[in-house]
């Protein structure tokens, strides 16, 4: 059901939106919410591209052998599916996207602690991604996302452009975290505790935190391989006396945590939604609080278990695996606290409830399969297969894109100040978790088979499986265009929501919907957290 | 930014310095953890190659690393001074310090390039071109390349420095700065401090141990 209309006419006169309709004022804009618009938008447009590179994997492997394209071009192919959606999709979607949007609002600020900085992240990740594409027109890299040496720094493709236009991302990402951290520790409303703050916040705070400490590591191994294909340096050539084996450590010493760069906002949304769509406050808060830092604290000392086969220690892979499995009870603690929320909570089957119900599937089962996996004996069996593979689409992909479109969804009127087809959404939504589900547990039984990640062909056994991912991919392309025909039309002609169609009390919607330019005419002054729904008599088990 | 749109967005100039400050101590911890990555690459092959590197870290120029190394510290030490001065209310001698800090930072500079000219003479240069005859084991060539990685990555910084000093130091002497109202010149200072603090881990690692 859409929510009730607030009021026949147009949005209202004062918002962001209308501030200036020209490309010229969004170009040179300061005010978080647009940059947080544009974001969004370039987010969107490499999610769709890089959707279309996943689907042409999943065509090639439809049959064995060469189906639409040859080894090269596949693995080109994978090679940018991957850094279009690692790099230019799930780690800014969520924080530079949401994040930037959002922040103020819920804190009660006019804007971002630095708003210069705020549009220089822009610009920067828009230089970045022109760089890594313009590598792609040059023929793109062939070495997977993870640029493992010694192939990326001996392959004749165009690597060079591709690890450039990463590096150049990377400083966007420092600069919105640097900008974060500021802006929740100085601008906040008068009351608004740490203890107040709205869970979202406290999600893109603890990202932020990743951001710019593990960004700059990534930044420098990235220029290593830089240089090794330029001058030679040997830092990563055995020939030279160098170890292939140091970079995988200094990679993941960034990319592990770079997945919670990627789910700790997404647990964030979740927390909000879940509170707006059940007509609860969070169950136990501080709990989910301090998950989130946990998360963020020991998400640095988990890089090995990506190495479990690179001649690491016993020792060091055991270490490693236990400080992997301390995540899941973090991550626990969270479902928990989420299925609390739930529990006799008055619940609004709304589309952005059926995209969290979606993120706890995938975040749960991926979730204990990843404890499996930090278990170094079942690791060797997996290591580099299609398990790995599905695993990480569960988990990493999974909960990042259901978190986003749960956002996209809840927050689509707070954005744009109309609402959506309900019954449309809904069904969009049903259809994209379980297309989800039909494409990739299909390839974790591939992997438990043994079929290899990264392999254009395989034997004709594994056909039927290949088959089944391919057509849950479709599906799930089918969810994608569907979600973006009714957004693009609501954009215009979707029912005036109104300031708070969902009648949540998260912070973000005591303002207008869509968001004066200046946010809030007065500045709000908190008296207790966010989704204090009438609490009414406590209920006891009887 | 007018003035009343900064008491709105802020509530305070306080605040807005705080913030300032918070933003600078940000970005120093992003520098170290850039560092870090080349410190354990450094740790990591020493710790494989302890006798070549020995042999290679005979090929520094000790003295000249040296001298630099005081130039930088007093460097560090006028900006000090400088901000010192401004907080008393004497600006004009804080430009004045800046300037001359700033002309330590390109000495420094002048200095390195001496360094480096040396070495290639020599033939320690980095990766493919490393041609220094005395020393052909396997590993050596390594050294040079971290040696260069540092010390350039380093060298950017101070010419970064030096700019920014060169800068606040104009911006002091046209009376930008008062005892009250001088954040720039301190985030500036900062990030000086910091460069030299860097080099107080490189110069060890590099020309003493």
């Amino acid at each position: 059901m859409s929510p009730p209309v607030a009021e026949p006419g147009a949005l209202p006169p004062d918002n962001y939106l209308s501030e200036g309709r020209t490309l010229w004022s969004w170009l040179t804009t300061r005010d978080h919410k647009r940059i947080g618009v544009m974001f969004l938008m370039l987010t969107l447009g490499f999610f769709f591209l890089g959707g279309v590179f996943a689907l042409a994997l999943r065509i090639e492997l439809l049959t064995p052998g060469r189906t639409i394209m040859g080894h090269l071009a596949y693995n080109r192919s994978f090679t940018l599916h991957g850094v279009i959606m690692v790099w230019l999709f799930m780690i800014p979607a969520i924080p530079s996207a949401f994040g930037n949007f959002l922040v103020p609002l819920m804190i009660g600020a006019r804007d971002v602690a630095f708003p210069r900085l705020n549009l220089a992240s822009v610009y920067l990740f828009l230089l970045g991604a022109s760089v890594a594409l313009w590598g792609m027109i040059q023929g793109g890299a062939d070495t997977g996302w993870t640029f493992y040496t010694p192939y990326s720094t001996t392959t004749g493709t165009a690597v060079l452009p591709v690890l450039l236009g990463v590096f150049i991302i990377g400083f966007s990402t420092i600069l919105t975290g640097l900008n974060f951290i500021a802006t929740v520790h100085l601008l906040r409303a008068p009351g608004l505790t740490w203890m107040r703050l709205p869970l979202f916040v406290w999600a893109i705070y603890g990202t932020s935190i990743i951001q710019v400490l593990a960004t700059p590591v990534l930044g420098m191994v990235l220029l290593l391989v830089a240089l090794e294909r330029v001058v030679g340096a040997g830092i990563f050539d055995p020939a030279r006396g160098g170890d292939p084996i140091l970079f995988q450590h200094l990679f993941w010493f960034y990319s592990h945590p770079a997945v919670y760069i990627m789910v700790l906002p997404s647990m964030g949304v979740i927390s909000e939604a879940v509170c707006a769509f059940s007509r609860k406050n969070a169950f136990s808060y501080r709990m989910i609080v301090y998950s989130t830092m946990g998360i963020a604290f020991v998400g640095f000392f988990t890089w090995g278990h990506h190495m479990f086969t690179s001649g690491e220690s016993t020792f060091g892979a055991g270490a490693f695996g236990v400080m992997s499995m301390l995540v899941a009870i973090f991550t626990a603690i969270k479902i928990f606290s989420w299925l609390g929320t739930l529990y006799r909570g008055s619940i609004a089957l709304e589309a952005p409830l059926f995209y969290v119900l979606g993120f706890m599937f995938f975040l749960f089962s991926g979730g204990m399969i990843g404890v499996a996996y930090a278990t170094t004996s079942l690791n060797l069996h997996w290591h580099d297969t299609y398990s790995v593979v599905a695993h990480f689409h569960f988990i990493m992909v999974g909960a990042t894109l259901m978190a986003f479109l749960a956002g996209l969804h809840y927050w689509f009127p707070k954005m744009f100040g109309r609402t959506y087809p309900g019954a449309l959404a809904n069904a969009a939504a049903v259809l994209v978790v379980f297309g989800f589900i039909a494409t990739f547990v299909p390839q974790f039984l591939l992997g438990n088979a043994g079929m290899p990640r990264r392999y254009a062909d395989y034997p004709p056994r594994f056909q039927s499986l290949h088959v089944a991912s391919t057509a849950g991919a479709s599906l799930l392309a089918f969810g994608f265009l569907s979600i973006a025909g009714y957004l693009a039309w609501s954009l215009r002609h979707g029912a005036l929501a109104g300031d708070n169609p969902w009648g949540s009390l998260g912070f973000e919607w005591q303002s207008q919907s869509p968001p004066p330019t200046r946010n809030f005419d007065v500045t709000p002054v908190h008296a207790t957290g966010p989704h204090q729904y009438a609490p009414g008599e406590p209920r006891h088990a009887a | 930014m007018p003035h009343e749109s900064t008491a709105e967005h802020w509530g305070s100039e306080a605040a807005r310095a705080h913030a300032a400050h918070l933003g600078m101590w940000l970005f120093i911890s992003t520098e170290v953890l850039l560092f870090a990555a080349l410190f354990t690459t450094y740790g990591v092959y020493r710790s494989v190659y302890p006798e070549v590197w020995r042999e290679a870290q005979a090929h520094m120029d000790v003295t000249l690393g040296t001298v630099n190394t005081v130039v930088l510290v007093t460097s560090s030490v006028l900006v000090a001074l400088a901000v010192h001065a401004t907080r008393e209310g004497r600006p004009g001698t804080g430009g004045a310090l800046l300037g001359l800090a700033a002309l330590l930072g390109v000495t420094f500079l002048v200095l390195k390039g001496v360094e480096y000219a040396g070495h290639a003479r020599e033939g320690g240069l980095p990766g493919e071109w490393y041609r220094l005859e005395a020393l052909p084991k396997p590993g050596a060539s390594l050294f040079f390349s971290l040696y260069y990685l540092l010390t350039g990555l380093h060298a950017v910084h101070v010419t970064l420095g030096v700019g920014v000093l060169t800068v606040l130091a104009v911006r002091a002497a046209a009376g930008g700065f008062s005892a009250s109202d001088h954040t720039p010149l301190e985030l500036g200072g900062m990030y000086w401090h910091l460069v030299d603090v860097i080099w107080l881990f490189v110069y060890p690692i590099l020309y003493l141990s």
